[in-house]
């Protein structure tokens, strides 16, 4: 058998017997049969020797047999107890190993998870606002576009006799009820409280779903009657039975409590109407109700509607539309009705010119795409650190491999170890979550609590913790469980030089995000802070508002003031129709000299008493306040800049306005006040003087008392007018901070998840430089013996990361200034986006990057170099 | 195999077989068992007889195997070393024994006409 014969035997007759012979046997088989053969070639010929080979191979053919025996040892099976058991004390060994590392892996995706999770709870509240309500989605309140001038503008009051014009002509209407909110003082025995509740019509109560907790809701033919939630029957009579006990409201007429009901829930635009009354009792004690009971361009009440099943709010606002204008005489602002659906009350509550325009929809999106970026930021660290570090793990790998593990095992391995963090991170997080909660809700003056009990929490929770593992896991599971063994364990493996490439871009990525943030963050807390430094045009310091509830207020003027100046705490004091942080109404019936024949400018009225100047220290910019000095001062008027504007006088004073019909000859024009929106232009408007149409009393407190002392006094003023009303006023100061509220909200929510971003981004980039130093520990070293300077080896190691700050700048700088340039335009009243906050914000950026890195590169750099050579 | 453990009649050819391994002594395998019969018998065999031997004979308890011995003219693929058992030598004791006690019943006269 000393040559080796070129033939070879039948391939037919091998694949059968690979295919087909007894599995056991089956290598032994083969074997000795390739051994025979040549034999057979060499005794009896190619031709004898193939028919021997493809004879015996026929014969050997078991195809029904089946494995018996067992094997010596089982198969590896990457889920076997055993190795499962491995893989958990490895990665554990991993995880305290690495304290640090850990550390900065579990915390940051904790805190990205944990943001997640708040901003996913607060989004949550906000889209099940209003939907605790059985029929919440047939649910509609009224609301009209109207034409003052150029654009529509929007409101939600309606006439009174709207409301039956919808009840008896419509047939989409289930029901309809009026209702009107007022601030009322309460008093039974000695408990007198102000509180807010509505006059309703009784289909209210059964659109709303009202939880009767005792007695009976009030019927059609109910009067007198009263309905309390249960937190104000508490409060007003405790344990008591509340049941036909008696209220008497603003001291004028009684009302018998009929029942309690459970209050609305928080999240519901009803959530501050604490009591009940039914519209007849309004209808029959208000002045303005009595005198607007059938005026149809008396435009100040509140229709709510449920539809039929199966209505469309659409289709059904359309047949309403044109209700007024097709009735006698129609008002020159041309009123269209319509609908807006329960649904969209609180999300897309604002309009522009006849069109919805959303509203805090727009911050449930943006919060959403901040919460995902962070969410993201987390999960990119996340991956890289773990990539990062597995490729340490690449000799564990060889040896894994060379004991006997299969792929496999390995990537079973590897996932196991990335959703052991995962998972840890996830607890981390509700944890944090649940610590937190109590100050976000601060912030965001919400009443959120973790959905313990929401199955789609759970799912979501642990789906996106199981993904992120995933994802994770995959660069160590899929590309470490392809190394060769032999390789690695030689030494001769090498990362390849694309490995860090990924790595860099999605560090770039966070960068471009941060620097995004950064410069976002700033610019809308200098939007806001633009908007608080306008100049409102008077005072705020030490004013007072308080509202004429009680009907003792009225009729005294002058005594009342007289008392308070004489207390030494009041340094004025006048009265006005409504609050300076308000505006409560306007008129377009008023016209001047040139005025465009068909403009129907709205121009805003307040009535005010002589000393409002005065008290309000309003700037009197031409001409003179009111005085009592002038008679004929009762038809005077005073213009505010922007009037004088619309009405293009050159020289105001003197000028005649007429304004329903009366004549009021211009005496001065003061500089514009911030009444309403300090992000909008101010209206123009108009003052003029009535001592009758006010229900607001200015104060202003004197500096020399302190404010205790000083509302002490004015309190017993009150108290001598009207004993039976409690003393509630309002500090100016706070109504007007309150206009902010929203702006402020978001930015100081804005700004926290903003730092935390930036803060998940440095905890990602301290780990990756520790890392990288590590990485070029013993390159450092030679440099270091042969002569570098730790400055040197600090530039070595910190150029990588700010370059990449720097390219991120530049990714950044033109998409945040194209997304802010147009927020900014929602604002008439806006800040500039100046280049040099671009500029700090980059360089902020960069100085935070370089003390991260540094820290890491410096360690490096002052390392000795004979510690980091010796090690091999 | 336990199970398998009958009192084993061997046949003729697991006879030749059976010893032929013992001839072997450790380089018993299916390609030398079954060339080591061709030659000493001259007669010829197929391999996949020897094969199926040499299995039902490891089935009865006479002979046991370890894997072994891969080399490139086999592809790589291992052989099937056969070693006797101790079942298997007092088989071939018997098997022996009965022939010696049928030879030695046998008449001189019987014997010389055999040639013997």
């Amino acid at each position: 058998m000393g040559s080796t014969p070129r033939t070879k035997p039948p391939r037919w007759a091998s694949w059968l017997l690979k295919t087909f012979a007894h599995p056991d046997r089956r290598e032994e088989v083969q074997g000795d049969l390739l051994e025979l053969y040549p034999y057979w070639v060499e005794t009896l010929g190619e031709r004898k020797a193939n028919w021997k080979y493809s004879l015996n191979a026929l014969k050997l053919l078991r195809p029904l047999a089946k494995s018996e025996n067992h094997q010596p040892y089982s198969t590896p099976f990457f889920l076997s107890p055993a190795m499962l058991r491995n893989y958990l004390k490895i990665a554990w060994r991993n995880l305290a190993k690495q304290k640090a590392y850990s550390f900065i892996n579990i915390t940051g995706l904790a805190a990205g998870m944990t943001v997640a999770m708040l901003i996913g709870l607060w989004i949550h509240d906000e889209l099940s606002f209003d939907r605790k309500f059985n029929n919440y989605d047939r649910l509609a309140k009224l609301w009209q576009f109207v034409k003052f001038d150029v654009e529509k503008a929007s409101y939600d009051v309606m006439p009174i006799p709207l409301a039956d014009e919808l009840r008896t002509r419509y047939a989409d209407f289930e029901s309809v009820g009026l209702s009107v909110t007022r601030s009322v003082i309460l008093a039974s025995g000695e408990q007198k409280l102000m509180k807010t509740g509505n006059y309703v019509e009784p289909d209210f109560i059964k659109m709303l779903s009202l939880n009767i907790m005792s007695g009976a809701p009030f019927g059609a033919n109910d009067v007198n009657s009263i309905l309390l939630s249960e937190s104000l029957a508490d409060a007003m009579f405790g344990s008591e039975n509340t049941l036909n006990k008696l209220i008497r409201l603003d001291n004028k007429q009684t009302v018998k409590v009929v029942g309690v009901y459970e209050d609305f829930p928080v999240n519901t635009t009803f959530s501050d109407v604490t009591f009940l009354v039914p519209w007849k009792f309004f209808a029959a004690n208000d002045d303005g109700a009595k005198r607007d009971r059938n005026e149809w361009d008396s435009n100040s009440y509140q229709i709510f509607a449920q539809l039929k099943p199966g209505a469309d709010f659409d289709q059904v606002s359309a047949k309403i539309k044109d209700i007024r204008m097709k009735r006698d005489n129609p008002p020159g602002y041309k009123p269209e009705f319509f609908l807006h659906p329960m649904t969209k009350w609180h999300l897309y509550a604002d309009f522009k010119d006849g069109v919805n325009t959303g509203g805090m929809i727009t911050f449930v999106w943006l919060f959403g795409i901040i919460g995902i970026i962070v969410l993201l930021l987390a999960c990119i660290n996340f991956m890289n650190l773990s990539t990062a570090r597995s490729e340490k793990r690449s000799k564990e790998v060889g040896i894994r491999k060379a004991v006997g593990s299969v792929r496999s095992q390995l990537i079973g391995q590897f996932f196991c170890e990335s959703l052991l963090m995962v998972l840890l991170a996830f607890l981390f997080s509700i944890l944090l979550v649940q610590l937190v909660l109590p100050f976000f809700n601060q912030i965001a003056e919400k009443k959120i609590d973790i959905l313990w009990s929401n199955p789609w929490f759970w799912m979501a929770g642990l789906g996106f913790s199981l993904l992120t593992g995933f994802i994770a896991g995959s660069y160590p599971a899929f590309y470490l469980s392809s190394f060769q063994p032999v390789k690695v364990l030689k030494g001769t493996f090498r990362a390849s030089r694309f490995a860090a490439v990924p790595r860099r871009v999605l560090v770039g990525f966070q960068f471009t995000v941060s620097v995004t943030l950064i410069i976002s963050t700033v610019i809308v807390f200098r939007q806001i802070k633009h908007a608080k430094e306008r100049p409102v045009g008077y005072s705020r310091s030490g004013l007072i508002e308080i509202g004429m509830n009680a009907p003792e207020l009225y009729g005294h003027y002058t005594a009342l003031r007289t008392d308070l100046l004489n207390t030494g705490a009041v340094a004025g004091m006048s009265e006005s129709s409504n609050s300076i942080t308000e505006q409560a109404g306007g008129t377009t019936d008023i016209s001047w000299k040139r005025k465009q024949p068909g403009s129907k400018p709205l121009v805003m009225s307040n009535y005010i008493t002589h000393d409002y100047g005065k008290t309000i220290g309003w700037q009197v910019k031409e001409g003179r306040d009111f005085s009592r000095d002038f008679t004929t001062d009762s038809s005077s008027m005073i213009l505010n800049e922007a009037a004088v504007k619309l009405m293009g006088f050159n020289q105001p004073i003197g000028e005649i306005v007429r304004q329903s019909g009366r004549p009021y000859k211009v005496i001065g024009v003061i500089k514009d006040m911030v009444k309403e929106d300090p992000f909008k232009p101010v209206n123009p408007s108009f003052f003029a003087v009535n001592y009758r149409n006010v229900n607001t009393i200015n104060l202003r407190l004197s500096p020399q008392l302190s404010t205790q002392e000083a509302l002490a006094k004015v309190e017993l003023v009150f108290k001598s007018y009207s004993p039976d009303s409690p003393f509630s006023y309002k500090f100016v100061d706070d109504q007007y901070a309150r206009k902010f509220g929203t702006e402020e909200r978001i930015g100081r929510l804005a700004g926290g998840f903003t730092s935390l971003a930036i803060l998940i981004s440095c905890l990602g980039l301290f780990g990756l430089a520790s890392f990288m130093a590590e990485q070029r520990m013993k390159e450092i070293g030679i440099r270091k013996a042969l002569g570098a300077s730790v400055f040197n080896v600090w530039k070595l190691l910190s150029a990588e990361f700010v370059i990449m700050v720097v390219i991120a700048f530049c990714i950044a700088a033109p998409i945040t200034y194209y997304v802010l340039s147009d927020w900014l335009r929602n604002y008439q009243y806006r800040t500039e986006l100046s280049w040099w906050i671009f500029a700090a914000s980059g360089i902020g950026a960069l100085v935070v990057t370089l003390l991260t890195v540094s820290f890491q590169s410096l360690k490096a750099a002052l390392m000795n170099p004979v510690k980091s050579l010796r090690s091999e | 195999m336990p199970g398998s453990m009958k009192r084993a009649f061997l046949g003729e050819f697991e006879e030749v077989v059976l010893l032929t391994v013992a001839i072997l002594d450790e380089d018993a395998y299916g390609v030398s068992v079954t060339q080591e019969i061709e030659q000493k018998t001259g007669r010829s065999v197929g391999f996949s007889t020897v094969h199926t031997t040499l299995q039902r004979l490891e089935d009865k308890g006479f002979l046991s195997s370890r894997m072994g011995g891969a080399t490139a003219e086999r592809g790589g693929r291992r052989k099937r070393f056969f070693n006797v058992t101790a079942a298997g030598r007092k088989a071939l004791q018997e098997v022996k024994q009965i022939r010696e006690t049928l030879w030695s019943a046998l008449p001189p006269q019987t014997l010389q006409l055999i040639g013997g």
